[in-house]
C-alpha cells in the first residue's frame, strides 16, 4: 500500500538531489535540470496532499508551477546559449570574471 | 472557484499597465530605433497613469480590506504604500535609462516593456493574500528581471549578472515553493487566512516548521540577506546600471511586502517563533553587507554591498511582531531607503560613459571642482545612507532601531548602531574622492535633464522628510496590515 508517506518521502528525496545538482554541479544545463527537479518534487508533494485531502487546489497549483517553470526554462536556455556565444562554455566557474 | 465580473475593478491599475506593456512591444517592432525614446516617454505617462488609477479600487469599495478574486487579490492601504512607492522607482528607472538605453547598441522597445511587466508582478505581489497568487506574480517579475540583468547581451560581465542571477533566484523559487506545498500539506489551504487558522490550531506540526524556515530562505534570497546575499554584489555590478538601481530598490520593495503578509497574516498569529530566525539573519546580514563593502573599488558593488547592510537593517522591523511600531518602522525605512538608493545610483549612471566605464570609486575624483552642485548631493545621498541627520536615512534608522529596542531586541540595535558607524568609512570614501582627491583629467561627466531630474526629486525627498519627517510617519502608520 503506498501512502501518502512514500509520495512526501521521495519528494523529498527528489527535492534533496535537486539542491545537491545545484550546489555541486557546475555546468548550467546541469544546474537547469536540478531545478527542474526541485520543482518536480514540490508539484509531487502538491499532488499527493491534494489529493489526500480531496481539495483541488493543490493541482491548480501544480498546473501553474509546470506553466511557470516552462517559461522559466526558456529563459534560462536563452540566458546559457548567450553565455555560450560569449564564453564558448556552458560552465559556471568560467562566468567568474566578477569577484570579491 | 468562481469570481464575479465586478471583482475585475479591483486589478484596473494592473490590467492597464500589462496592456500598455504589451501594447508598447508591438509598437516596437514597427518604430524605427532613432524614435524608440518616444517608448520611453509613453512607458514612463503609463506608470504616472497607473499611479492615479491605484486610486480607482478604493473608490469602488466600501470598506478596507476588499479581497478578490476567490481569496487571491486583496486591496488596502497597506498595498497602496507599497504600489506607489514601487511605481516612483520604475519611473525613476526610465528616467535614468533615457539616454543609456538610447546611445547603447541594444534595442529599447523590449526594455521598456520587461520593465513595466515586472513593475505589474510586483504590484501583484503585494496586494498577493494567496499563495498561487503571490508564486505566479514573483515569478513574473522575477523572470523579467533575468532578461533584463543580461540585456546588453554582448557584454560579459553583464550575461554572467543574469545566469548567476537566473540561477540563484530558481533555486530560490525552488526552495520558497517547496516551503509553500509543505505548508499547504499542514494547512490544508492556501490563502494567508487559512493558514493562519490551521497553524493556531496546531503551531508545533514538523511540516509546519519546516515549511516556515524554507519559506523564510526563500525570501531572504529574495531581499538579499545573509546567509542568501552571495548573488546581490555580482548582479548589481553587471547588470546595466539603471538596471542594478531598480533591482536595488524595486524588487526588494515587493519581497518586504510579501514577506510582512506572510508572516504577519499566515505564520504570526499561530507562532511568532519565526522571529528568532529572522534576528539571526538580520545580525549576519548587517555585519556581511557592511564589512564586505570595505574593500570594494567599483561603485555599484559597494553599493550592492551597502543595500545587503540595509537589508539587516531593515529585517529588524520584523521583530517588532504584535506591536504597532514594528511595521510602520520598517516601511518608513523602506521609503527613505529608495529615495536614497535611487538618488545614489543615479549619480552613478550620470557619471557613466560608455560599458561600464566610470564605476570605480576613482571616477569620482574631483567631482566637487568640476560640479559643485552634483557633489553636494551625491554627499547628501551618502549622509542619508550612512543615517546622518538632517535627512530621511536618520529618521528610517531611530525608527527602526528604537523599534528593535522596545522588542526587546537591545543587541541588535546595538549592532546596528555599530554597523552604522563601520558604514561611515566605504561611503566617506566616496567623499573624500569628491571633496580632497584632485583628478579632474580623467573625469567624464555628462549633464542630462531627464537623469538629474530624477536625482533632484530623491534630493528633495531625502532632505524633505528628513527635517519633516510626519507626512511620511503617519502616512506609513495609516497603511498597516489588518
Amino acid at each position: 500500500m503506498i501512502t501518502l508517506t512514500h509520495y512526501v518521502g521521495l519528494s523529498f528525496l527528489l527535492f534533496s538531489i535537486g539542491v545537491t545538482g545545484v550546489l555541486i554541479r557546475r555546468n548550467l544545463l546541469t544546474v537547469l535540470m536540478s531545478i527542474e527537479l526541485m520543482l518536480n518534487a514540490v508539484n509531487l508533494n502538491l499532488i499527493a496532499f491534494s489529493r489526500q485531502l480531496g481539495d483541488l487546489n493543490g493541482h491548480l497549483f501544480a498546473i501553474f508551477i509546470i506553466t511557470v517553470a516552462a517559461g522559466e526554462a526558456a529563459i534560462g536556455l536563452a540566458i546559457i546559449v548567450s553565455l555560450y556565444r560569449l564564453k564558448g562554455s556552458v560552465n559556471l566557474d568560467d562566468a567568474a570574471e566578477m569577484k570579491g | 472557484m468562481p469570481f464575479p465580473v465586478s471583482d475585475l475593478i479591483l486589478i484596473v491599475p494592473e490590467l492597464f499597465l500589462t496592456a500598455v506593456a504589451l501594447g508598447l512591444l508591438i509598437y516596437a517592432t514597427v518604430v524605427s530605433r532613432e524614435k524608440e525614446g518616444a517608448i520611453a516617454w509613453m512607458a514612463l505617462a503609463a506608470l504616472v497613469l497607473t499611479g492615479v488609477l491605484l486610486f480607482v479600487p478604493f473608490s469602488s469599495v466600501t470598506s478596507l480590506p476588499q479581497i478578490g478574486f476567490a481569496g487571491m487579490f486583496a486591496v488596502d492601504k497597506f498595498s497602496l504604500f507599497f504600489k506607489i512607492l514601487i511605481l516612483a522607482a520604475a519611473a525613476v528607472t526610465i528616467l535614468f535609462s533615457l539616454r543609456f538605453i538610447g546611445s547603447s547598441p541594444y534595442p529599447g522597445g523590449e526594455y521598456y516593456c520587461l520593465i513595466l511587466l515586472t513593475t505589474v508582478g510586483m504590484l501583484f505581489m503585494v496586494s498577493g493574500v494567496h499563495l498561487v497568487s503571490i508564486y505566479i506574480a514573483l515569478e513574473l517579475m522575477a523572470l523579467s528581471q533575468y532578461v533584463l540583468a543580461g540585456y546588453f547581451k554582448q557584454e560579459t560581465k553583464s550575461i554572467e549578472a543574469a545566469a548567476k542571477y537566473f540561477v540563484l533566484g530558481a533555486f530560490s523559487s525552488g526552495v520558497l515553493l517547496y516551503g509553500l506545498s509543505l505548508v499547504y500539506g499542514a494547512a490544508r489551504t492556501l490563502t494567508l487566512t487559512g493558514v493562519a487558522q490551521a497553524l493556531a490550531a496546531s503551531p508545533k506540526a514538523p511540516l509546519f516548521i519546516l515549511g516556515i524556515i524554507l519559506v523564510a530562505c526563500g525570501l531572504f534570497f529574495k531581499i538579499a540577506s545573509a546567509p542568501f546575499h552571495v548573488w546581490a554584489p555580482d548582479v548589481y555590478e553587471g547588470a546595466p546600471t539603471p538596471i542594478a538601481a531598480f533591482f536595488a530598490v524595486g524588487p526588494k520593495l515587493a519581497a518586504y511586502a510579501i514577506f510582512a503578509r506572510i508572516f504577519y497574516s499566515g505564520f504570526g498569529p499561530g507562532s511568532a517563533d519565526w522571529t528568532v530566525i529572522v534576528a539571526a539573519s538580520a545580525a549576519l546580514t548587517m555585519v556581511v553587507g557592511n564589512v564586505g563593502a570595505l574593500m570594494q573599488e567599483n561603485v555599484k558593488r559597494l553599493l550592492g554591498y551597502s543595500s545587503i547592510g540595509h537589508a539587516g537593517y531593515a529585517l529588524m522591523g520584523f521583530l517588532g511582531y504584535g506591536t504597532d511600531f514594528g511595521l510602520p518602522a520598517l516601511m518608513i525605512y523602506l521609503a527613505s531607503y529608495a529615495l536614497m538608493t535611487l538618488g545614489a545610483f543615479g549619480l552613478v549612471v550620470m557619471l557613466e560613459t560608455k560599458g561600464y566605464a566610470g564605476e570605480s570609486v576613482d571616477d569620482f575624483n574631483g567631482l566637487a571642482r568640476k560640479n559643485p552642485t552634483a557633489a553636494a548631493a551625491m554627499l547628501v545621498f551618502l549622509l542619508s545612507l550612512t543615517g546622518i541627520p538632517p535627512t530621511v536615512g536618520f529618521i528610517g534608522k531611530y525608527y527602526l532601531f528604537t523599534s528593535a529596542m522596545k522588542a526587546g531586541w537591545f543587541w541588535l540595535a546595538l549592532l546596528g548602531v555599530l554597523m552604522s558607524a563601520v558604514s561611515l568609512f566605504y561611503y566617506f570614501r566616496i567623499v573624500r574622492a569628491m571633496y580632497l582627491v584632485d583628478g579632474e583629467g580623467e573625469l567624464r561627466w555628462k549633464e542630462e535633464p531627464a537623469v538629474s531630474a530624477a536625482v533632484i526629486a530623491c534630493l528633495a525627498g531625502t532632505l524633505l522628510f528628513g527635517i519633516l519627517p510626519q507626512p511620511l510617519v503617519s502616512w506609513a502608520k495609516a497603511c498597516l496590515l489588518n
